[in-house]
């Protein structure tokens, strides 16, 4: 037996042998007991190294929205407080354990947000005109985004250093490459909204613009512009939030308003918008389908779904592929250039699937900053 | 405004650093063993020159990498163009994007027939990384 034992350990001189052994045997025993434990300490050191620089994103976020009112809105006094104080903004979703109403309820909430981030971004821009405003909204909102995310990856963090929870500190560490994906295209965003760039999510927007061009507008609901069009033989009311300030409107509103006009003799409802792609897809691609079109918290979507089922419209989406990143960062050249082919498709289905004569509805969804029409 | 903002400082981590200096005084180690064993001819000393140039490989590596982060710390801004076009006579002008640009915007006048122009492009170009 002690035989066996001393092969497992080298000849009396070779003191190199012996100090590898023994070191293979402490790394054995520490790995043994303390594994988890250094795995833990490692994910914490990466977790950390990412907050570093979400806070860095943060901040510089902060920094150029601070910049940009002070230099669009001439404040009187510094609005670094007012600014602080609104990136802690909340707002609190409606009770859904009775769900019937809710849409109304979150309908009513959102304006009211509405309303209130336009009053405070007039008070710390007084100067700024309507598209600024609009503008400024957008680049405080973007500023918030990164706040939130900052915050909610830091409270993670603590609380995995807290308890020491394995299970934590590794969901974090899993999710933060897309985290972190996302946190630098809202900074992209932020520097796009501050100067007023056309952004990727506009690129529905542009496809009506393009349409629309030319052609007397009217505004039909908040923030929401229509013209009539000729397209093909047909009568088309193309709508698109009014820009160039950047706003999404309510196209939901827009469109019900014209079905409600038109007393329901809608042929077909074509709604375009940006869509996410997958791995793999390129930018730019543009698909066809059917359904309504339309992200957000889901409001709009809803209403032109109620209204549509009551005159059994057909409701065509195009959308145009591009990643979350794309979407709001200033628009890419294949997404600008996938306008063309849109309004090609929209062209295509409205020979296919309506007569000549026929009114119908054509939607381009999404926010319209940079995108006049 | 500011285009480009300073990155965070370079925050070599005293793990990474204390990992790096470790790895190269023990390559140092088998490595001078190696020269010290290869002298009296002794089959080790190649295992020992091994290890010895493995370790300062890594270490190597380690450094690389870290700089490498650091310098993915800047904050990007893209490059916005717009392209305004003479509707009359075709004329065309790109130059990098202004605050106040935007699709459909009336501009000054075509240098060529005095006509209006118009900006109907903003859009900005991605080179795709080289795989």
């Amino acid at each position: 037996m002690i035989s066996q034992v001393s092969q497992l350990f080298p000849g009396g001189s070779d003191i190199i042998g012996w100090v590898l052994q023994i070191a293979w045997l402490g790394f054995f025993v520490f790995f043994m007991f303390y594994g988890q434990r250094f795995q833990m300490t490692v994910m914490l050191r990466d977790v950390e190294k990412h907050l570093h620089r979400l806070k860095f994103i943060r901040d510089e976020g902060r920094k150029l929205t601070m910049e940009t009112i002070k230099e669009i809105g001439k404040p009187p006094e510094d609005p670094t407080e007012r600014v602080d104080q609104f990136l802690e903004y909340i707002a609190i979703t409606p009770q859904s354990m009775d769900p019937s109403g809710i849409v109304w309820k979150l309908d009513h909430l959102l304006d009211v947000r509405d309303v209130r981030f336009k009053d405070e971004v007039k008070l710390m821009a007084p100067e700024a005109d309507e598209v600024q405003l609009n503008n400024l909204e957008n680049t405080l909102e973007a500023a918030m985004a990164l706040h939130i995310i900052y915050k909610v990856i830091r409270h993670f963090y603590i609380l995995g250093k807290k308890t020491l929870s394995l299970y934590i500190i590794m969901q974090l560490q899993m999710v933060l490459p897309l985290i972190m994906k996302e946190a630098e295209a809202f900074a992209s965003a932020l520097k796009a909204f501050a100067t007023g760039q056309p952004i990727g999510d506009g690129a529905g927007a542009l496809v009506a613009a393009k349409l629309m061009h030319g052609h007397k507008t009217r505004k039909i609901a908040k923030d929401i512009v229509a013209a009539t069009v000729p397209l093909e033989g047909r009568i088309a009311h193309v709508l698109k939030s009014e820009g160039p300030g950047g706003t999404v409107g309510k196209p939901g509103d827009g469109i019900i308003k014209i079905i409600n006009e038109t007393k329901g003799k809608i042929a077909t409802i074509v709604m375009i918008d940006a869509a996410q792609k997958l791995e793999g897809e390129k930018p730019g691609d543009v698909a066809e389908g059917v359904g309504a079109a339309i992200g957000g918290p889901g409001v709009d979507q809803f209403k032109i779904e109620e209204s549509v089922l009551k005159y059994k419209i057909p409701v065509n989406a195009v959308i145009i592929k591009q990643d979350i990143g794309d979407a709001v960062s200033p628009m890419r050249k294949e997404v600008f250039d996938a306008a063309d082919t849109a309004i090609q498709r929209i062209k295509r289905l409205l020979l296919e699937r309506t007569k000549e004569g026929d009114v119908v509805i054509i939607a381009g969804i999404g926010n319209t900053i940079g995108i006049g029409q | 405004m500011t285009d480009k903002a300073e990155p965070p400082k370079a925050n070599i981590s005293l793990f990474s650093v204390v990992m790096v200096l470790i790895t190269v005084v023990l390559s140092v180690i088998a490595l001078f063993m190696g020269f010290a064993t290869y002298k009296s001819q002794d089959p080790s000393a190649q295992i020992y020159m091994l290890i010895g140039f493995i370790g300062l490989a890594i270490s190597a590596y380690l450094l690389l990498q870290t700089k490498r982060r650091t310098l993915r710390e800047a904050f990007e801004m893209p490059q916005v163009v717009t392209t305004i076009l003479c509707q009359k006579c075709g004329f065309k002008n790109i130059r990098d994007f202004e605050r106040g640009d935007y699709i459909f915007k009336e501009t000054e006048p075509c240098p060529k027939c005095s006509d209006n122009m118009m900006i109907t492009s903003i859009y900005r170009e991605v080179k795709e990384k080289e795989k």
